[in-house]
């Protein structure tokens, strides 16, 4: 259990930094989604699983359809500058 | 200051942060020996004088329920904010559609296998999100876990469907008024309290048996409320962010999906 | 040498809370576009989470629902649960506010980037 636990950390810390390095934001939404998934399944080992709960919910659902609208939206109105 | 100075600067100050943070971090008692009083107390409490067996959800809505009416206002503030700042403005630039650059090749349609899968996860969505809502003070969930289910079925109609399913659906009056009924009556829920004699939130209702989902009292209650609040929250949100982002083109004979 | 392991252990979660704090913080410094400025905000707050978590966890002891074990079980501290389960459903609002924002400032000053956003236009 403590092996478990040791490694889903270090697993977290380091999708963690890979999240901050990727600097194309919409290959970053894919890596946050991913993050966001890992972030609940820690919660599980951790005995927490109304946390776990809306981790999901709104790391999977909620957050990445909100950062995608808005880069729809960015990138029609830079189209349609040019 | 340009960028590399500021970086390097950063560095600096980042390594010095991370120092004294894991200094600070060390005074704590180590990570599973848990000392304090409060977690043990509560654990112990909570089915005798709530009759509520999620400890977690009692915690939210009864033990420190006036900390939970402020986060939830947090949230009505900020969809009211993303709305206000998302609205179509008078002097927004009406700006040229996107120019069509590949005119002659057709957008496929979306598979039925997609379509129908859509429209056979609607109902036990909308089910297992009453379910989450409702029995909060028994299992893992609450209003707030049970709110935001709710609120992706109009999502996973927008996905499996197109924008003109999506809108058909949701109505951002109605959105509206269950996302002020649930913030408000929250609040009117404390208030019933002081019309008892007792003080603001304190529970009002007969406890009934442990295990029952009409059961706790008032968590119960401001549970349903809180979920009301979350998803008529959520939806206005999606609406308010897809009504800018989407732009909508009808054909002669038929209205195609947003480009 | 187990001492030293023992150490590392007692102090695991709060060290990748740590790190992820000043990893995001690097992030919002060095950052180029105010989208993926405001996903490293969000891998500062999952810092906060893994505090809490850290904070209120006991070894060998099992989740604070009361349904199918008896009441005398060790449990973990609900009061941390209580506190994260909040928190991240207004990080949820609070990031679309952001977003909101990001998209005005790009019609206000044409540039996605904050270093060009400087310059206030009276």
């Amino acid at each position: 259990m403590i092996v478990l636990q040791a490694g889903i950390l270090l697993f977290v810390g380091v999708v963690g930094t890979a999240v901050v390095f990727t600097r194309n934001p919409l290959n970053q939404v894919i890596g946050l989604t991913f993050y966001g998934l890992l972030m609940a399944l820690m919660f599980f080992i951790f005995q927490a699983p109304d946390v776990a709960f809306s981790q999901i919910v709104i790391g999977a659902v909620v957050l990445p359809l909100m950062v995608l609208l808005t880069l729809a939206k960015l990138k029609v109105k830079e189209q349609s500058r040019k | 200051m340009n960028h590399r100075a500021r970086t390097a600067l950063f560095l600096v100050g980042g390594l010095g942060l991370l120092c004294f943070y894991v200094w600070g971090l060390h005074g704590l008692p180590g990570f599973g020996h848990y000392p304090g009083p409060y977690g043990d107390l509560i654990n112990s409490l909570t089915v005798f004088e709530r009759h509520a067996t999620d400890a977690v959800t009692a915690v939210n809505f009864d033990y420190r329920g006036f900390d939970t009416l402020g986060e939830e206002f947090i949230l009505f503030a900020s969809v009211m904010g993303a709305n206000l700042l998302l609205r179509k403005q008078k002097d927004d630039r009406e700006e040229d559609p996107p120019l069509d650059q590949a005119e002659d090749r057709v957008v496929p349609p979306t598979s039925d296998a997609v379509r129908v899968t859509g429209l056979a996860l609607v109902l036990p969505i909308v089910v297992f999100g009453l379910y989450t809502i409702s029995h909060g003070q028994l299992t893992p969930g609450g209003g707030f876990q049970g709110g935001v289910i709710l609120a992706s079925m109009p999502l996973i109609i927008y996905l499996c469907g197109d924008y003109k399913s999506f809108d058909h659906v949701t109505s951002h009056v109605l959105s509206e008024i269950t996302e002020a009924l649930g913030a408000g009556g929250y609040a009117i829920a404390g208030l019933i309290s002081i019309m008892f004699g007792l003080n603001y939130l304190t529970n009002f209702i007969p406890l009934g048996q442990t295990g029952d989902v009409l059961s706790s009292g008032t968590i119960l209650l401001i549970s349903v409320l809180t979920g009301l609040e979350v998803a008529g929250g959520l939806v206005v949100l999606m609406i308010s962010f897809f009504r800018q982002s989407l732009v909508y083109r009808k054909t002669d004979e038929e209205s195609r999906g947003p480009r | 040498m187990s001492q030293a392991a023992g150490e590392f252990l007692r102090m695991l979660p709060f060290l990748v809370a740590a790190w992820l704090f000043v990893v995001g913080l690097y992030g919002i410094v060095t950052s180029r576009h105010l989208v993926h400025l405001i996903m490293c905000l969000v891998v500062v707050q999952t810092s906060t989470y893994l505090l809490l978590l850290g904070v209120g966890y006991k070894i060998g002891a099992a989740a604070p629902i009361f349904a199918d074990i008896p009441v005398g079980t060790p449990a973990v501290d609900p009061v941390t649960h209580a506190l994260m389960l909040t928190d991240i459903v207004v990080e949820a609002t609070v990031m679309a506010l952001l977003l909101a924002l990001a998209i005005q400032a790009e019609e206000r000053a044409g540039s996605v980037d904050p270093e060009q956003l400087r310059i206030m236009r009276g």
